[in-house]
């Protein structure tokens, strides 16, 4: 759903500007925090993949295609910050070289794809793991309901931008209704791709996976414990 | 880093590359949701062309590749590429920048020295 230029109004596309600016200054500091020698190259490979999977436009109706946002897998594989960076980053190299999202739609673009997907999957990613036990099971489950919900609600989040600063004036329930409809078929594409990569990972690496620490880690050893005691 | 993780990095990698090599000539060139949307809802007429339009990988094609499906396969190829390397540079720069608790002297933009005069 990579917005063009000239669908929204300038005060529109700014105003998603800088809340997207915003944002990323906060994911920048906060990765940062978080990050690690494991992480970084992580990341990379995240951001990678994501490009890749966001080629990969499947049928989801007559005559419609969708594919991967990748928020909400990013988030899961690499958190909520990080994640966010890294799509946000494959939406750089798409609007500069591969002429695929507008640039002065930039903003809107890391909104929609980036910041909603990362935080609303993320955000109900924890929570379902908080109802389920802690296995790779239950991982893999919540990440594709995660990724599932959150491509409707940004198509929803597109409406709701639209009919505040849309460039034509439409009945906002006809473009939210449409939006959502086919944003529904895609989620369920979105759930099954991203369910595929954090299950294929949790295999190989569960202790790679950042919404998956908490699992048992054959790698244990990397995680020097942080409740060891301290002489002061 | 561990070898296991560079390990696994490669693989992943070449996993990405393979995907944008073998399969990306064969994602289904239909308009996505919301160009779709945008046509039946008749508000695509505002749409303006990409400033990058004219970009030799514009539309992941490579210019001068004639056969389609191999120029989709060469851009997926250098986006994968470029977006890892990119990338990997990204969040290594914000690991040395960003991950040390004191700045360095010269502090760099964005630190906060508590109480330092400026």
């Amino acid at each position: 759903m990579h917005v063009p230029d000239g669908f929204f109004d300038a005060s529109t596309s700014v105003g998603a500007g800088v809340v997207t600016a915003g944002t990323l200054a906060v994911c920048l500091k906060k990765a940062s925090d978080e990050l690690n020698d494991r992480v970084a190259p992580l990341a990379g490979l995240t951001a990678a993949f994501i490009f890749a999977l966001q080629m990969l436009n499947f049928p989801v109706a007559s005559g419609t295609s969708g594919h991967l946002l990748g928020g909400a897998l990013a988030a899961v594989l690499v958190g909520p910050w990080a994640g966010t960076l890294c799509v946000a980053l494959v939406l750089l190299v798409q609007g500069l070289l591969f002429a695929d999202g507008g640039l002065t739609a930039y903003g809107l673009n890391v909104l929609l794809i980036a910041i909603i997907p990362a935080f609303v999957g993320y955000a109900l990613f924890r929570a379902i793991r908080l109802l389920r036990p802690a296995t790779s099971r239950a991982v893999v489950g919540a990440s594709g309901i995660a990724a599932f919900v959150s491509v409707p609600v940004a198509a929803a989040v597109f409406a709701i931008l639209y009919g505040i600063g849309g460039a034509v004036d439409l009945s906002f329930g006809a473009v939210l209704g449409a939006m959502v409809g086919v944003h529904a078929l895609v989620g369920i594409g979105e759930a099954l791709i991203t369910a595929a990569v954090v299950s294929a990972v949790v295999s190989v690496r569960p202790d790679l996976v950042y919404g998956a620490t908490d699992l048992q880690r054959p790698y244990a050893d990397l995680t020097p414990s942080s409740t060891a005691p301290a002489a002061s | 880093m561990r070898t296991n993780t560079k390990l696994f990095i490669v693989a992943g990698l070449l996993v990405g590359l393979a995907l944008a090599l073998f399969l990306s000539p064969f994602a289904s060139s239909s308009p996505d949701g919301l160009e779709k949307v945008a046509a039946e809802e008749r508000f695509d007429g505002t749409m303006r062309d990409h400033d990058t339009a004219d970009s030799p990988l514009a539309d992941y094609g490579v210019e001068g590749v004639g056969n389609e499906k191999l120029g989709t396969a060469l851009a997926g190829l250098i986006g994968v590429l470029l977006t890892f390397g990119v990338g990997l540079g990204l969040f290594a720069g914000m690991r040395v920048l960003g991950g040390k608790p004191n700045a360095p002297p010269g502090r760099s933009a964005g630190s906060e020295p508590a109480g330092a005069p400026s």
